[in-house]
């Protein structure tokens, strides 16, 4: 395809395609590169790029943390407790006199990871049970939605913490607490996908061409509704970093002396008359991430919608 | 018949070996409509009968709610949620496809009968390339393998007159205009070599030059192959151009049947003169146009006699209590009318 990438502003590049050759027609069939008006490239889209460069450098900082950060997170040092941000320290030092800033640094690893693995177990068991509920309908989407519901009736956050709580404090109780809550929500997307997409002529033409349910609903329908459960998903981690932090700050996420904004936000607290800087930098830290994912999954949602590809 | 004789003609159907003594499709006596158990049951389409031989191609025309769109999609097994066969018989190739199992269905559907759908834009998948999407059909009935079923497609985009076809099969749906797509679902459709073609309003979407080649397009494909059509669509010039044979439909049943250029010629019922007079005809440019008063009857409550007595000119006292049933008026012809010889001369 003789596809140019159109500045801004400019409606289609059209090519004057080779004529129609049937014999007995006059040439009137034009095939028009269609993809330059309606697909303006991802790098002018400048809320996917802004969340693209924030996300990106937020997990560059946590991949590369034992390299950025000045100090040893778990590193105390009694003597130089409460230090206001200086040229060795600074974003100043805690209680115990660990760096302030290596713990931030540190602390996206632990929150990012979590976040980003917390959403994997939900977003496959969700759109796996969700597409097939909406597909196949009967006593197998009644059922999954009615729990769908039940789950519904609470708050996310709710929810989380009371499961945390049960299952008892740590990584692995938060991933379970997580999945078991947060699957819903791809199911109920995905269910809402299927029940438009099914009714696709596309649909209906290659079940009427004898494909089976399998081949097209990994072939015909998922490239087409994936979009939206991607999208959900980056607010997902969203809302999954914020219960992790929340977590930290009950004491109920990740055990100390681990660096996490969460626990960070909670050991700062009591000194947020003297050294405010403690509690706030790691609640800017978490405001910042959730800025960044939203404006990606904002930016995903324009570029990928299918409106666009009409 | 038995059961045994049923299985055996759906192997044979299936295998693609059709008794030659019995029509190729054959509609019988098949009326659909809505409200099962409890409900009372509305009739949409009512004892309509037709066949249609191997390599013949008919023509389905009506108005909107005629239900010719219906007949067709129960053909196919694509009636809608609340639409139900009520009684009646599809035969393909002698075998009952109302009684066939889902399974057996698939098989045939793609080989055997195939279907190009109204609107080329929704029918094609936007996210899979044109040519994988031909293949699809090859590599599933045919048993081609990935190479050769692109291969194939590549052909069938050739003959459906796709210019530059090997490139055009890279292509997304939305790369390419209305008149490419419906030639991709064209493609698509005969990819398998199906017996018998079904088109729902395929040109509908399209503009008339672009209409006029893919009609031309369909006629020859179907002449080169022996390939049986079923076209249905609201416009009487494109029957006029595609079909040999017309049957015409109103409110739910068929009033009219016969070659078409016959039935165009001198029309047996009140209905499709009522058609041809409305619409303009570019030889007589002076010809005054005469619109059909009134409007169809609602699905509901049709009264007992004729559904088209209240707009017809013809009308009698015995066509508001009888129906009157679709018989034979001339070799070849058939009509539903009591009054069919008093209607004029030929248009």
């Amino acid at each position: 395809m003789t596809t140019t990438p159109a500045p801004p502003g400019v409606e289609v590049t059209e090519t004057e395609a080779e004529v129609g050759t049937t014999p007995g027609s006059p040439p009137v069939d034009t095939a028009r590169p269609v993809r330059s008006r309606t697909l303006k490239p991802w790098y002018r889209n400048g809320t996917l790029v802004v969340g693209l460069v924030i996300t990106g450098a937020l997990i560059l900082i946590a991949v590369f943390a034992p390299l950025l950060a000045p100090y040893d997170p778990l590193q105390q040092n009694l003597q130089q407790a409460l230090q206001d941000p200086s040229s060795a320290h600074w974003l100043g030092t805690d209680k115990y006199g660990r760096d302030v800033l290596s713990r931030l640094i540190w602390g996206a690893r632990v929150d990012l990871r979590i976040g980003f693995l917390a959403v994997l177990i939900p977003f496959v068991v969700g759109t796996v049970v969700g597409a097939l509920a909406g597909y196949f309908g009967g006593w197998f989407d009644t059922v999954v939605m009615r729990v769908v519901d039940v789950f519904f009736a609470f708050p996310f956050y709710v929810l989380v913490i009371v499961l945390v709580f049960v299952l008892g404090a740590g990584e692995s109780s938060i991933y379970l607490a997580i999945a078991a809550v947060s699957w819903v929500a791809y199911a109920k997307i995905m269910r809402g996908e299927l029940l438009v997409a099914k009714k696709q002529d596309y649909v209906v033409a290659a079940r009427l061409g004898g494909m089976s349910h399998g081949r097209i609903l990994l072939k015909h329908i998922a490239p087409n509704v994936m979009s939206q459960a991607l999208i959900y998903a980056m607010s997902d981690i969203v809302m999954d970093i914020m219960a992790i932090v929340t977590l930290g700050y009950l004491g109920l996420g990740i055990a100390p002396p681990t660096a996490e904004w969460g626990s960070m936000i909670l050991d700062g607290q009591e000194f947020i008359t003297t050294q405010w800087l403690q509690a706030t930098i790691p609640g800017l830290a978490v405001v910042v991430t959730s800025l960044g994912l939203s404006l990606l999954g904002d930016g995903l949602s324009d570029h990928l919608s299918p409106e666009r590809r009409k | 018949m038995t059961i045994t004789d049923l299985s055996s003609d759906a192997d044979t159907a299936a295998r693609g070996v059709i008794d030659p003594s019995v029509p190729l499709l054959s509609v019988q006596d098949l009326t659909l409509g809505t409200g099962t158990g409890g409900r009372r049951p509305v009739p949409i389409v009512e004892g309509v009968s037709f066949d249609v031989a191997a390599g013949e191609r008919t023509g389905i025309v009506g108005e909107s709610g005629s239900g010719k769109s219906l007949t067709l999609r129960a053909i196919a097994g694509l009636l809608p949620g609340g639409v139900q066969v009520q009684s009646g018989r599809i035969s393909y190739g002698g075998t009952d496809l109302l009684t066939m199992s889902a399974r057996r269905r698939r098989e045939l559907m793609g080989p055997e009968i195939a279907m190009v759908f109204q609107e080329p834009m929704t029918a094609l998948n936007p996210v899979m390339r044109v040519g994988d999407q031909i293949a699809e059909g090859p590599r599933r009935h045919l048993g081609l393998g990935r190479k050769e079923a692109l291969d194939l497609a590549v052909q069938m985009m050739a003959r459906t007159g796709i210019p530059d076809p090997a490139r055009r099969a890279r292509a997304y749906p939305h790369e390419l205009s209305g008149g490419l797509r419906q030639r991709i679902m064209i493609a698509m459709a005969v990819s398998c070599g199906p017996k018998l073609l079904l088109c729902d309003e395929p040109t509908t979407a399209l503009d008339v030059t672009v209409q006029l080649q893919v009609l031309k397009l369909l006629e020859r494909l179907c002449a080169d192959t022996g390939t049986a059509l079923v076209f249905v669509t609201h416009d009487l010039a494109v029957v006029n151009q595609t079909c040999s044979d017309v049957d015409v439909m109103y409110a739910g049943h068929i009033v009219e049947s016969g070659p078409v250029a016959e039935v165009f010629r001198a029309p047996k019922h009140p209905y499709t003169r009522g058609l041809l007079e409305s619409a303009p005809d570019f030889d007589r440019p002076d010809r005054e146009l005469v619109p059909i008063p009134g409007f169809p009857p609602n699905v509901a409550d049709r009264g007992p006699g004729c559904p088209f007595a209240p707009r017809c000119g013809y009308v009698t006292d015995h066509c508001w209590t009888a129906m009157p049933p679709l018989a034979a008026v001339a070799p070849g012809r058939l009509a539903a009318c009591f009054e069919t010889d008093r209607l004029g001369d030929p248009l």
